[in-house]
């Protein structure tokens, strides 16, 4: 199955596509709602439990694709051992809780993407995103949706075409990120330097074909 | 006059490129010590894997805030303090790895000759190793076998 709008590269503003050769995001629309995820989701994140043990979770800062997602944490200023890069974080949430949990769609798409292929998968509500998603530096006085956080100048966002609506990894401003009415989602997924295309691709059609099948 | 306008010109055009340098320098100055810093990150991911299961050993570094891009001072920064800390836990194992040699050879003694250290108890936690194993140097027979000097090593056969 494929994503219902096709995959495609969102934009990069020049001047961080200069400093950091490979960044890109990947985004896709899917029609999709969040509910409660259906026996076969809950079983794929049960057997994903089954696999996951602490030696992997141990090893994981070393595997290629949690490296550079950590490498990146550190050159844009975050302590991956304080802030854990996604992968590393949903690894440590399964251990301290004994397994993945089930949410709902979203969240669950996003955490099967995430356990079997390393790329973090951003969700939004495609109503409220004006354009296509791309990355992008915060002007000084710039917030957050356009009301929300303050951003200091120079921190890296993902945004529309009108206004940044979260942060690269982490926060999502206010009323962008799904919710109950969201009828259309648009997906984003960071590639950070070192993370192959296959691995992005591989990660939203997982995230697509969730959703669109839940 | 022309002379004065083409000095001006001139001059301009030379502050120019010199300011177009600058930016080169710096951006390519930023993409070296960012390759640094992937370095040491690497580096010392994989002195986390090695050094498990030991603990008691400080990871963290410092780091400047983000998720920005950083100056060519912060990276200078984070680049020393990734570096400090990979050196500081490189030595800390070092140090570590000599005692748990010594231990290890202390076992292979007590095993060979339990009287001679009585009472001596070695875990795996003291030869860098996982698990709750330990060798403890006691008397055969409690308090008779310490009278008549009947010492053995028991080797526990893990955790509880």
């Amino acid at each position: 199955m494929e994503a219902e709008a096709p995959l495609r590269r969102g934009w990069v503003e020049p001047a961080l596509r200069t400093e950091f050769s490979g960044l890109g995001i990947a985004v896709a629309e899917v029609a999709a709602q969040s509910r409660r995820s259906p026996a076969g989701v809950k079983q794929r994140l049960k057997h994903l439990s089954d696999i996951t043990h602490g030696g992997r979770a141990l090893a994981q800062r070393r595997e290629p694709i949690a490296s550079a997602y950590r490498i990146f944490f550190r050159q844009i200023g975050i302590d991956p051992e304080d802030i854990r890069p996604p992968a590393e974080a949903a690894m440590l949430e399964r251990m301290r809780a004994g397994r993945f949990k089930s949410r709902n769609t979203v969240d669950d798409a996003i955490t099967v993407a995430l356990v079997e292929t390393g790329v973090y998968v951003r969700a939004f509500d495609a109503a409220q995103v004006q354009g296509d998603l791309g990355l992008r530096v915060s002007v000084p006085g710039e917030r957050l949706g356009g009301d929300g956080l303050e951003l200091p100048g120079g921190t890296l966002v993902i945004a529309d075409e009108q206004r940044a609506i979260g942060l690269i990894f982490g926060d999502t401003a206010p009323g962008r990120g799904v919710s109950p009415d969201t009828r259309r989602m648009a997906l984003g997924a960071v590639q950070v330097p070192g993370v192959p295309d296959i691995s992005v691709e591989e990660a939203m059609w997982i995230c697509s074909d969730i959703l669109t099948s839940s | 006059m022309p002379e004065l306008v083409h000095s001006h010109i001139s001059d301009g055009g030379e502050h120019r490129t010199s300011l177009l340098r600058r930016d080169v320098d710096e951006a390519a100055a930023r993409r070296t010590l960012r390759q640094q810093i992937a370095r040491l990150e690497r580096d010392l991911s994989a002195l986390f894997t090695a050094a498990h299961p030991r603990q008691g050993l400080a990871w963290d570094v410092p780091a400047p805030g983000g998720p920005r891009l950083l100056s060519i001072g912060e990276l200078e920064v984070l680049r020393d303090a990734l570096a400090d800390r990979l050196e500081v836990t490189r030595r800390t194992l070092r140090d570590r790895g000599y005692v748990e040699t010594q231990n290890r050879e202390r076992i292979e003694e007590m095993l060979a000759e339990p009287r001679r250290f009585k009472w001596v108890r070695i875990s795996n936690d003291d030869i860098g190793e996982p698990g709750c194993k330990h060798w403890h140097a006691r008397p055969r027979f409690g308090l008779l076998g310490m009278l008549m000097g009947w010492w053995r090593v028991k080797i526990s056969s893990g955790c509880p």
